[in-house]
């Protein structure tokens, strides 16, 4: 007999499947998605003691078609006979044939439907797709549930009127809403990995949900490079999780990370991703971003890191996708290959960016290269600058550590 | 990225004001919460007792002091807050300037972003 666990897991993969598959034949994403959280609940109470139907995802759709029905009655009771036979009519009809598309792409355009904030596309996309209860969702964000409730709600009432329909969008919109959906994913996986507020660095559920909805999105659409490029990027990212803070939860910088802890088995099956992708298909920005991760990933040791081909990787990137902190991370590899005073050079023609003014990042990244090129009062004073800047406590940690390095230095 | 909008108080400018526009202010702030209740924007809002009632306890070799607020004589105090999490800071300026305060003359609203968070709100 199957154990919860792994109920739980089946659970979570049918989700996207079934609410796809009732939205496709009766609209209403709101409601239809109400109807299935409760088939999800129903099934959660009945699987573990009466055993998995045979079909799941057939009985999670008849049953969800079901409670959709009550819905639809309680509402509209002025129209009970006609709605009731005609959403009968199609429940009774091929109920395997339409339970064997897999809707789950469809409904992640939906939910990442660019009328949202990404604030809106990221809770919806946790709450349809992944399968999160509202109150899950906001324990990952650290919001109060009603507040979540709310946010979920309103994007929904959203969606409605915006009047999208449930369906793939047209070729020209695919490369645009594709990316969207990318974002949505990375967005989630970011948060989970680096918490932008908070003194928890990780929080790990929702890296693991986010490589997990992209893994669906790359079995959906395996021939595409950038898809795989993002999850490689994930992977390889999160390989490197348990090495990445003390055990008080300070941050470890790439360079003094104990290697030895990184996940062998994530970087190959990320650097295998890939060096796949890349040969064949189109150059992405996640593509790239992924094989830098993967040089690294390739260091046994820190001093080993190829940052010739990390600085070329970064040039393409900046070409590709023009971005002051791609700029800004391109001057850390060229300090590596040519001296930390070119690092410091190509900084510099940072400092007019607005979209940089006040983040912390170009004050750390400045820090570390006046230290190494021996400039230590300037050092000092851009590790407090950055420190004074960031809303990560851990960050904040790290930083002011480097000054006080700094201070015992010179005293 | 949540931030902590802060109202402080000024009992100078606001014993100026008359019955109508303090009325006005207070039943703003019922139109602001409905606002970002519904857009699910907050997390929480409270509003501090005058700073009359306030004490301010010091432990001096392991002693406890209480002692009546320092701050009695300051012209402005913290008189409540707003606590919400919006998309970014650009939105949280904008919340901030709905708060009827921010319209005041010699009233102003300040934003913090929030940096810890225990991450144990049940509201």
């Amino acid at each position: 007999m199957i154990g919860e666990p792994a109920i739980e897991d089946l659970l979570r993969e049918l989700t996207p499947q079934v609410l796809g598959a009732l939205v496709r034949r009766h609209g209403q994403f709101e409601e239809c998605e109400d109807a299935v959280q409760e088939a999800i609940l129903a099934a959660t109470v009945q699987w573990p003691t009466e055993g998995v139907p045979a079909n799941p995802r057939g009985w999670l759709i008849t049953v969800a078609s079901r409670r959709l029905i009550d819905q639809v009655r309680a509402e509209h009771a002025r129209r009970e006979r006609e709605t009731t036979t005609a959403i009968q009519a199609e429940t009774r009809g091929d109920t395997a044939e339409v339970a064997d598309q897999d809707d789950t792409l469809v409904l992640l355009f939906l939910c990442c439907h660019p009328v949202l904030t990404a604030a809106s596309q990221t809770a919806l996309t946790l709450r349809a797709v992944g399968g999160l209860t509202t109150g899950e969702i906001a324990a990952a964000f650290l919001v109060p549930e009603p507040t979540m409730g709310a946010r979920i709600s309103r994007a929904k009432q959203k969606i409605k009127a915006a009047g999208s329909t449930f369906a793939l969008p047209a070729k020209e919109e695919w490369p645009g809403r594709l990316g969207v959906v990318l974002h949505v994913l990375y967005l989630i996986f970011n948060e989970g990995y680096t918490a932008s507020s908070g003194g928890d660095l990780h929080r790990v559920e929702l890296a693991t949900e986010a490589i997990r909805l992209t893994r669906m999105v790359h079995r959906q659409l395996p021939g595409d490079g950038e898809v795989a490029g993002l999850l490689a990027l994930m992977l390889l990212t999160d390989a490197r999780r348990a090495a990445r803070t003390t055990a008080d939860g300070d941050l470890i910088p790439l360079g003094e990370q104990d290697r030895s802890r990184w996940d062998a088995a994530l970087i190959a099956e990320g650097a295998a991703l890939i060096s796949g992708a890349m040969t064949s298909s189109a150059l992405g920005p996640y593509q790239l971003q992924a094989a830098i991760a993967a040089t690294h990933a390739e260091a046994g040791r820190a001093e080993d890191t190829n940052w010739r081909q990390v600085h070329i990787l970064y040039k393409i990137l900046e070409r590709i996708a023009p971005n002051p902190m791609v700029t800004l991370n391109r001057a850390v590899a060229l300090a590596e290959v040519d001296g930390p005073e070119a690092g410091l050079e190509l900084l510099s023609t940072l400092d007019g960016d607005e979209r940089m003014a006040a983040h912390h990042r170009l004050h750390a990244v400045r820090a570390h290269l006046l230290e190494d090129a021996g400039d230590l009062p300037a050092a000092l004073e851009n590790y407090q600058r950055a420190a004074k800047e960031t809303a990560s406590l851990a960050e904040r940690r790290y930083l002011e550590s480097r000054a006080a390095r700094i201070k015992i230095t010179r005293a | 990225m949540k931030f902590l909008l802060l109202m402080h108080m000024n009992p100078t400018v606001w014993d100026a004001l008359t019955e109508d526009e303090r009325n006005e202010v207070m039943t703003g702030h019922g139109a602001f919460m409905d606002t970002v209740t519904k857009s699910g924007e907050m997390i929480l809002t409270q509003a501090l007792a005058d700073p009359s009632q306030s004490a301010v306890v010091r432990v001096r070799d392991g002693e406890r002091l209480v002692t009546d607020g320092p701050y009695l004589e300051a012209k402005e105090y913290l008189g409540g807050y707003y606590l919400v999490d919006v998309e970014d800071k650009e939105r949280a300026l904008e919340l901030a300037a709905m708060i009827p305060d921010a319209k005041v003359p010699g009233l102003g609203i300040e934003v913090r972003q929030i940096m810890f968070d225990n991450g144990e709100l049940t509201v």
